[in-house]
């Protein structure tokens, strides 16, 4: 069969050495082929395309008020694509991103609701790190599942969103509904001090925007510079050698878990003590899932996710857009994340294969 | 009736979406796939079904419509790993997120718009014993999933075909080696298990609770997937992790009805909590996760 496949078929060749090409025209062709795809749903859904890319693509960048909308949407992609870009590079599939940001919006509204009357400046920066610690809890226990009873992280980190997500729902319904809120589901409105300061005046942009870069910094740091992050990247690529060389799985599968939880759940707090104000039941538009299409997107690598969290931040603002002035539903968003992660996998393929159309003379032994 | 008959009576059609979809999963991984893209293959299946039936198309063309649009989306991800050999949890992800985008994007007009279920079909006599009976009063779709159930197992235990597919999960090249195409028989199964999410959406959105909302489908994907695990990949532990998940998804009905002060959403997420306490539960026992494991799941394959 193989004699006569590679005259008919292409067939799949393993490189021997990566293609840096490869890697640095994938994330554009993806981009390419996903916008050509959709593109072709919306005019088979009656939509004007010339419409919807105006709205979805470049109306985003024509006035300094929803440039600023794409900056302040693009904080809290970046920081979960990052935390959770080091565990993917380590093998450690925390998928549930989405909790733990909810888990640090739920803590860090703690102390505004708490105590509404409080004031002074640490309020905001404690609210924080309080939604980081919360968040890093949440994805303790998929750490402690994984490491000590062994349980696929995928599955618990996911169940554990999915928990939160009828926490959230339990707090705002119950104790911590503002009881001067007309029966909606959110809490108080938090006070003045309780508030990420404004970064850019006249905009919504906030010092957490700041915060998410430096710490894409530090990600950047950890992961090329520190001998823990050299660790963790060969548990992920090699693991037997990582074995032998002594290096624990454990301690890896912890850290991982911590470090994304830790940043979304930053994420979470940044988001209620900034662009909302207050807890609400809409405080995530599904954050903590296009992350991990950032991450992947990004090519798991720092700098490549404050790329594509800046892109995502376009797709969600201008999905909002295109709801408006092309009547185009927000369910394309996502169909369009995951079209594009789909077509990036695919892209990302040719760094490691080529094709090759006729049947390889010699076929190195694997 | 009582919490136990009321919970007798329904967990088997409770169980059904979990069952189809976890029985689709199952073929999938033993041929050495992992796909995490239930839920949105059972979102897909879902809408698709609803459209049809909504529009007067029956519930058999419906079923239809739903796991040819599982199958056909389940291929997208089969052409995607086992083509292109990409990483198969993100492409699972992807393929989740996609399913559970387009289902939005289809159903947008027919948000919680409702439709007819399916008659109850009862077994003369069984159906009558006391407390059981309810046991035996089930929809055609139940009967149909206990059915395939059993071909399943018989297919994967005592058939070729099911020598095959267990052959090339546990060592693709061996089985390649012998003869076995193992990437056309990844794409069968790939597919096999779409069109079974397909049914299970289907039948979550037209006979289970025959309504649409987006978003119906409420982890019941990954609970599947988690089911399989639970079951160490048999097809007999599956059936009966199935019927756990249906008796725990009506158990909070049951308390509320019985005026148990419980909030509403622990209820909902006790099958969430059941999930991660039995993930760990049998999870920790390595050896028999390891026994019956499937070796090769989740890796690509190279000649």
């Amino acid at each position: 069969m193989s004699a006569f496949s590679g005259t008919i078929l292409p067939v799949f060749v393993r490189r021997e050495h990566a293609s840096l090409t490869a890697t640095l025209l994938a994330p554009p062709l993806a981009l390419a082929t996903a916008a050509i795809l959709n593109l072709g749903l919306y005019v088979l859904m009656g939509r004007d395309p010339a419409a919807v890319i105006y709205a979805m693509l470049l109306e985003p960048f024509l006035s300094w008020a929803s440039f600023s909308e794409v900056l302040l949407k693009a904080g809290p992609l970046l920081l979960i694509a990052q935390g959770l870009a080091i565990g993917f590079r380590a093998k450690v599939f925390n998928i549930g991103a989405e909790g733990q940001f909810i888990l640090g919006a739920i803590f860090a509204s703690a102390i505004p609701i708490w105590f509404p009357q409080a004031t002074g400046q640490w309020i905001w920066p404690l609210m924080l790190l309080l939604g980081a610690i919360g968040g890093a809890f949440w994805a303790s226990i998929t750490a402690f599942w994984r490491v000590r009873l062994n349980a696929n992280e995928i599955l618990v980190s996911l169940m554990l969103s999915l928990v939160a997500a009828q926490l959230l729902n339990y707090l705002l319904l119950g104790p911590w509904k503002d009881p001067a809120g007309f029966n909606f589901p959110q809490s108080v409105m938090f006070q003045y001090d309780a508030m990420v300061p404004i970064l850019i005046p006249g905009t919504r942009v906030n010092v957490s925007v700041l915060l998410a870069l430096m710490l894409s910094l530090a990600a950047w740091v950890f992961m090329q510079r520190s001998f823990t992050g050299y660790k963790l990247q060969v548990g992920g690529l090699a693991p037997r050698a990582a074995g032998y060389a002594g290096f624990s799985e454990g301690r890896a599968i912890w850290l991982s878990l911590l470090i994304g939880g830790f940043a979304a759940g930053l994420a979470g707090a940044a988001e209620v003590a900034g662009p909302l104000g207050q807890l609400q039941r809409s405080i995530s538009t599904g954050y903590g899932y296009a992350a991990i299409i950032v991450a992947y997107l990004g090519g798991l690598h720092p700098i490549g996710i404050v790329f594509s969290a800046l892109f995502m931040a376009v797709l969600y603002i201008g999905g909002d857009n295109a709801m408006v002035s092309a009547n185009l539903p927000i369910a394309a968003v996502r169909v369009f994340q995951g079209s594009l992660l789909l077509a990036y996998l695919v892209a990302v393929a040719f760094v490691r294969y080529r094709l090759e159309w006729r049947r390889p003379a010699y076929r190195s032994p694997s | 009736m009582n919490a136990i008959e009321f919970i007798l009576a329904g967990m088997l059609a409770a169980a059904t979406p979990f069952l189809l979809a976890a029985l689709g999963e199952l073929v999938v991984e033993r041929a050495g796939v992992l796909n995490l893209g239930v839920e949105g293959l059972m979102a897909l299946g879902a809408v698709l079904a609803f459209i049809v039936v909504y529009h007067g198309g029956g519930h058999v063309m419906g079923f239809v419509a739903a796991g040819l649009g599982g199958a056909a989306l389940s291929l997208v991800f089969a052409l995607v790993v086992l083509g292109f050999r990409a990483n198969q949890v993100a492409a699972g992800l992807a393929i989740g997120i996609l399913g559970q985008g387009l289902s939005a994007l289809f159903g947008k007009s027919y948000e919680s718009l409702t439709v007819k279920g399916l008659p109850k079909l009862a077994l003369p006599w069984l159906s009558d014993i006391p407390v059981v009976g309810g046991l035996f009063v089930q929809d055609v779709v139940v009967w149909l999933s206990l059915a395939a159930t059993l071909a399943i197992w018989a297919t994967l235990a005592y058939t070729k075909t099911g020598l095959v597919v267990r052959a090339i999960g546990e060592n693709p090249k061996a089985a390649h080696a012998i003869g076995y195409p193992v990437v056309a028989v990844r794409f069968a199964a790939v597919a096999f298990g779409g069109m079974m999410a397909g049914f299970a959406g289907a039948y979550a959105a037209v006979v289970y609770t025959p309504l649409w909302a987006d978003g119906m489908i409420a982890g019941r994907g990954w609970i599947a997937i988690a089911l399989v695990v639970f079951g160490t990949w048999l097809t007999g532990r599956i059936f009966l992790g199935a019927c756990l998940f249906g008796a725990v998804s009506l158990m909070g009905l049951a308390a509320q009805a019985t005026g148990l002060d419980v909030p509403s959403q622990l209820l909902s997420s006790l099958p969430y909590l059941v999930t991660i306490v039995v993930l760990g539960i049998i999870s920790a026992d390595r050896r028999l996760l390891k026994l019956n494991g499937v070796a090769s799941l989740g890796e690509p394959f190279d000649r």
